[in-house]
């Protein structure tokens, strides 16, 4: 069948198979693979992509039912110009991430929290990434990340293409 | 001003966090063009005889090129088990034939090929295995009877024996004795990124394999002699890896097999397992019963200890066999105990096979004296921490040989313990316990204190050498090629950073890199924590030489003295002492002539890292629901280099015991059939059952290498966890118990509690 989408600010029309899901489509036809895949259960969130400002795990999204979406994945959240997202610059800057296997889905969880939740406290950032599992970091440094990434203010909610706030 | 010691944030970082680090299933290599999917059809029974395999409707499902069985296999033998002294009865086989056994849930029988990945998961559920089951043997304990044997030709389920039991009168000088039995649960090491391996054969007759592994040169020995290759004719190249702790040390079975599988059908194999395939597939941890018996004097002098472990190998004995060495050489820890006795032995069972996990054997022996000295403290009423202070070894500089055999290299374990008591307010945290416990609340708080010494940079097949490459290019920047291999540390700027010390070549102008067997041939790989101070140490001694070679010919070229010159920061290159102006860039010299240094470092011996931890909890008593409320550690390494990523291994080291202790474990029912094997049953430790941690600064260098660093990757780990085991216990320590055992669950705790008020010991 055929699909349509918006990802990171480009249309792509391509042909799946029905049963296809959102991150294999990500990965496998459009090249995007930052998106991983960790489970198979949709319980560690290194899939976690954006979808009409909504954070999903797209291991559980057929790619078919975000047919005529905007979708954004860590490939497209920086600036046109290469300048990183704040929660980017934040995961740099606050060693937020180690192996990175569950960096993109955790950042892609942190602009949504920070959409969902301006300022949040440590025990909100961590009951907001709660369904994105880290095996390096203890999430010490991944809640000091978004911690950081707030400060920047609202730009830390947003994804550049769309320009929308996200609901967590 | 020097860099080492600075927080330099990751050079990694720009790519992962844009386009995402390059793991093994993102490759777009050419090489990898039109490749096949491999997926592998697993037993889903423990223990059996395979009576039929039926691939006839397999082979007619969409997109299947081939599917192989036993019959298949021509000439390819067993792969036999990793330690020479093991019997070669316990050889695993590529696929299980029709006749034989499967061993385990997980254990090969087939393997499907197709154009598609969806197609082989389809193909896979196709084939037909029958398998008449025999007993499942799931504990050590059914093992030791041997009842079941898993192996015939083996005749038992014993694998190996360590040591001697103790003399009868080892206790009999004591006033005090305790003795418990305790476990150590298997766990799962998880890393977040699943095994995957790739292979493409090229027309020189050379195999290219990729996958995620913790040290190409090893899995490349150890596919090459599986396979029955010439070592040269196998080309491993190690992509970005998305976490290892042990469980991604050598090569699997499978890696092998996709080269196998690549050069039988004539076109690259590609292979990603599912969780649920890791979660029964890939080497899990721990994995130990233990009996502790400890016996001092009634003042609190430890006279006597023994430790007794019993270790659970899985169905085919791996690295985990001899794990419990370390075990037994650790036993003693950081007390001065004048007798100490360590034995162990090893079971077969019909579990996923054991390998090394986060401290791989020193989180074993940590957790058993600890929990043994807790036990201690509360039989002769005397407080913990106290305890552990009146037999601690006394600070030393030279080197210090224990009972159980270890030769530390410098510790200071009483400064340790008095840090970390401070930072964590140990006196005002007692006193809120008193008040809690006096007032009968239903939230009452436990404090666990722990004292650890590890064994870091050990011999682990590699010595404790490790080589590095270095050379400056004519453009001014350099390169590194290390035999280390990094998953998470960030040795691309650790080792930019001990090279960018001696050059003054900023780091990002330094590219570090490993994990490609054609460029790096030897190399030791990442585990045991030994990559700074072996493989970083070897970075720093090729700059050291690097910049005497570089001195030699600026020497003639500028007609200076070689002594008179100096690393010249503005200048990027060589400059004659006290006159900058006069003086020869990086770019220059090299341009001239190629400026290379390959060097080895070889360790003296092993660094011995040390610590303690103070966990905090706060246990609902009528649930027996632990939550952690602080963590507060000392983690002495030795010099610290780069204190941002150090600080990072502390952390997910912390996290990783605070879930063992807490939390994980994998389970079997009676029959072997696991009961954790997907994320949705295993309960890996979230954002929310953690707390931040707060962390104390110590830094004892050690004399074994010029950088004074010792090893930090598992440190949190060892300390962490008997800490919080010791603080669910101390926070209902009041209603009786004295014990409960690994993961601490509401369950575990609520029932310890309704035994104690029933009277009965626990």
């Amino acid at each position: 069948m055929q699909v349509s989408m918006t990802v990171n600010g480009q249309q792509r029309t391509d042909e799946v198979e029905p049963r296809t899901l959102l991150a294999h489509h990500l990965r496998d036809n459009l090249g995007l693979t930052a998106t991983n895949i960790g489970c198979d259960s949709t319980s560690c969130g290194a899939c976690t992509v954006i979808v009409d400002g909504l954070t999903v795990k797209s291991c559980t999204v057929l790619a078919l039912q975000a047919e005529g979406s905007e979708v954004t994945t860590l490939e497209g959240l920086a600036g046109p110009d290469g300048e990183l997202h704040p929660v980017q610059a934040a995961f740099r800057s606050e060693h937020g991430l180690q192996c990175g296997f569950c960096t993109s889905g955790m950042v892609m969880a942190a602009v949504g929290v920070l959409a969902d939740n301006p300022n949040p406290t440590d025990r909100e950032v961590r009951e907001g990434i709660e369904g994105n599992l880290c095996r390096c970091t203890g999430y010490h440094n991944i809640v000091r990340a978004v911690l950081k990434a707030a400060e920047s203010g609202p730009a830390a909610g947003q994804v550049p293409t769309a320009k929308q706030e996200v609901t967590a | 001003m020097s860099i080492l010691g600075t927080r330099v944030v990751r050079t990694e970082d720009p790519l992962f966090l844009t386009r995402g680090a390059v793991y093994t299933d993102d490759l777009t290599d050419e090489r990898l063009t039109g490749a096949l999917h491999a997926t592998f059809v697993r037993s889903n029974v423990a223990h059996g005889t395979v009576t039929s395999v039926d691939v006839s409707a397999a082979k007619e499902a969409p997109g299947v090129v081939a599917v192989y069985t036993a019959e298949d296999l021509g000439d390819l033998q067993p792969v036999p088990p990793p330690l020479p002294f093991l019997d070669a009865g316990f050889s695993r086989p590529w696929l299980v034939p029709v006749g034989g056994r499967v061993h385990f849930v997980g254990d090969l029988v087939a393997v499907v090929l197709t154009e598609e990945r969806y197609q082989g998961e389809d193909a896979a559920e196709q084939v037909v295995v029958d398998i008449d089951p025999l007993p499942a043997v799931v504990t050590t304990k059914a093992a030791a009877t041997d009842e079941t044997v898993l192996f015939p030709e083996v005749g038992t389920n014993k694998v190996a024996a360590f040591g001697e039991p103790a003399p009868e009168d080892f206790f009999a000088d004591c006033e005090v004795v305790v003795r418990r039995e305790i476990v150590n649960q298997r766990v799962a090491a998880a890393p977040l990124e699943t095994r995957a391996a790739s292979a493409a054969w090229g027309e020189d007759g050379r195999v290219t394999i990729w996958c995620t592994n913790q040290g190409a040169q090893q899995a490349k020995g150890q596919i090459a002699g599986w396979l029955g290759l010439d070592p040269a004719l196998v080309h491993l190249v190690t992509p970005d890896v998305g976490g290892g702790f042990g469980a991604k040390i050598g090569a699997d079975q499978e890696y092998a097999f996709v080269a196998w599988l690549a050069q039988r059908s004539g076109r690259p194999v590609r292979w990603t397992e599912s969780r649920s395939e890791n979660m029964t597939g890939m080497l899990q941890g721990r994995a130990q019963d233990q009996v502790v018996t400890i016996g001092g004097t009634r003042d609190g002098k430890v006279t006597a200890y023994s430790l007794e472990v019993t270790q659970d190998c899985g169905a085919y004995p791996r690295i985990g066999t001899v794990l419990p060495t370390l075990t037994m050489l650790m036993a003693a820890a950081v007390y001065d105990i004048p007798k100490v006795h360590a034995q162990a032995t090893c079971y077969a069972t019909n579990g996923t096979s054991i390998g090394a996990y986060r401290g791989a054997g020193r989180p074993e022996a940590t957790a058993a004296i600890e929990r043994a000295m807790d036990l201690f403290a509360a039989e002769i009423g005397m407080d913990p921490a106290e305890v552990r202070r009146v037999n601690f070894i006394p600070t030393f500089t030279e080197p210090v040989t224990t009972s159980s055999g270890a030769t530390y290299d410098s510790g200071d374990y009483e400064a340790a313990l008095d840090r970390v008591l401070a930072a964590a307010g140990y006196a005002e945290l007692r006193a809120e316990q008193a008040r809690r416990r006096e007032r009968g609340d239903v939230r009452q708080l436990g404090i666990g204190v722990s004292a650890y010494v590890e064994i870091t940079g050990a011999d682990s097949g590699h010595g404790t050498s490790e080589n590095a490459e270095l050379e400056v290019h004519a453009d001014g920047t350099a390169t590194v090629l290390t035999g280390t291999s990094p998953h998470g540390q960030g040795h691309a700027t650790t080792w930019a950073m001990l090279a960018s010390e001696q050059l003054g070549i900023p780091v990002e102008k330094i590219t570090v890199l490993h994990g490609d067997t054609d460029r790096i041939p030897d190399g030791g790989g990442t585990m045991g924590s030994r990559s700074l101070q072996q493989g970083g140490a070897a970075v720093h001694q090729a700059a050291v030489e690097l910049v005497e070679v570089a001195r030699k010919r600026a020497a003639e070229l500028l007609e200076a003295n070689p002594d008179d010159l100096e690393v010249d920061l503005a200048n990027a290159g060589l400059s004659v002492r006290g006159t900058p102006g006069v003086g020869v860039t990086w770019a220059q010299l090299a341009a001239d002539e190629q400026l290379i240094v390959q060097t080895t470092f070889t360790a003296n011996a092993p660094t011995f890292p040390f610590g303690a931890h103070v966990a905090v909890v706060e246990t609902d008593v009528e649930s027996g629901k632990a939550v952690v409320t602080r963590l507060v550690t000392v983690d002495d390494a030795g010099t610290i280099i780069n204190p941002l990523l150090a600080e990072g291994q502390r952390h997910g080291g912390i996290a990783q015991g605070v879930g063992q202790a807490l939390l994980e474990e994998i389970l079997y029912d009676e029959d072997g059939n696991p009961q954790t094997s997907t994320f949705a049953d295993y309960p890996f430790v979230s954002a929310t059952e953690l707390p931040s941690f707060e962390l104390v600064e110590m830094a004892t260098p050690t004399p074994m290498n010029p950088l004074g660093a010792k090893g930090i990757g598992e440190a949190g780990t060892i300390g962490s966890t008997p800490a919080v085991q010791s603080a669910v216990v101390d926070s209902v320590a009041h209603l009786g118990v004295r014990h409960v055992d690994m993961p601490a669950t509401s369950m575990r705790v609520w029932r310890a509690i309704r035994e104690a008020q029933k009277g009965s010991t626990n």
